[in-house]
């Protein structure tokens, strides 16, 4: 095998892995965003976002 | 709460994760740019700089494995510090950090021993040996793994912070074993040749791609980190809220 074969083996398997860790973290957040937004619409909110005239839990 | 008391004045005042959410909201998208921007110019050099006289063209794989062994080592001592900072100052984002940091170093330790892999093939004739440079280096990435195993099988979040804080602490003697190894024993793996004491030992052909490579490296992995640390305070956010609907839900039957 040439030694270009290793050449572009390594930067396409770092490609690999470093797209996947970026998509991962990407569909994470907007996952865990969606299900904020999903408790918000509920009408389940933190201490601190709730307006002064909501009723305590 | 008013915009004005979330401004960051102190590292203490980043305690907050509600300040911490506003600056990474702010931090993010320019960190994704600049590492953009930087990768771009590293691979651009990587690939038109000149190859070496002995090993040809294959020099080019230096310029992911080094960065990525770099960063495999810098994301342990990050997830060090954020364990003294779990165990010492109670610091509520450093178990986060620790958190978010394991499963990065496990892939850029994945990224180092598959790149050194392919290197060592060509030029040593082999693709492994257990020399210790990279025996130190594979019990890295098991340790990685480790970790990661250990957090997502206990059920309390600060139990499993105070363990893991302490097993990272423990595993932390690897970090110098990792970096002195092609000194202390006689091995296949070059010795140092960038960080030294007098100085780099590498062309500045080499030089030159390898540091902007390093940079590009190190931009992303802060750019994921505090993106994934983002990530689990809105994950625990989202448990926290789950936890007081169910109680709600409880006290109203």
């Amino acid at each position: 095998m040439g030694h270009a074969f290793y050449i572009y083996t390594a930067y396409g398997l770092t490609t690999l892995i470093v797209a996947a860790l970026v998509a991962w973290t990407w569909l994470d957040g907007r996952a865990r965003q969606r299900e904020l937004a999903a408790l918000d619409a509920a009408g389940i909110r933190r201490r601190s976002a709730r307006s002064p005239g909501e009723t305590k839990a | 709460m008013s915009d004005n008391s979330l401004a960051i004045t102190k590292l203490s005042d980043l305690a907050n994760p509600t300040r911490f959410l506003a600056l990474a909201a702010r931090l993010i998208p320019w960190l994704a740019c600049l590492t953009a921007v930087a990768f771009a110019v590293g691979l651009y050099l990587s690939f038109t700089t000149e190859g070496d006289y002995q090993q040809g063209e294959t020099v080019r794989i230096m310029y992911v494995h080094v960065p990525a062994a770099w960063l495999s080592m810098m994301c342990y001592t990050v997830m060090a510090v954020s364990a003294i900072g779990t165990l010492v100052w109670r610091h509520p984002l450093a178990d986060v950090s620790a958190r978010c940091a394991a499963p990065l170093g496990a892939a850029f330790t994945l990224i180092a021993l598959i790149t050194g892999s392919l290197w060592g093939k060509p030029m040593w004739g082999t693709w492994w040996v257990w020399d210790a440079r990279l025996t130190s280096v594979f019990i890295l990435f098991l340790m990685y793994l480790g970790l990661i195993a250990l957090n997502r099988s206990m059920d309390d979040p600060s139990k499993a912070a105070r363990v893991g804080a302490v097993l990272i602490l423990v595993g932390f003697v690897n970090i110098p074993i990792i970096k002195f190894s092609v000194e202390w024993w006689n091995t296949l793996h070059q010795p140092a040749s960038v960080i030294r004491m007098d100085g780099p030992t590498i062309d500045a052909e080499f030089l030159r791609p390898l540091l902007v490579m390093a940079v590009a490296f190190t931009l992303l992995f802060f750019t994921l980190h505090i993106a994934a640390m983002r990530n689990e305070i809105w994950r625990r956010r989202v448990n926290a809220q789950r936890r007081l609907a169910a109680r709600m839900a409880g006290r109203e039957q």
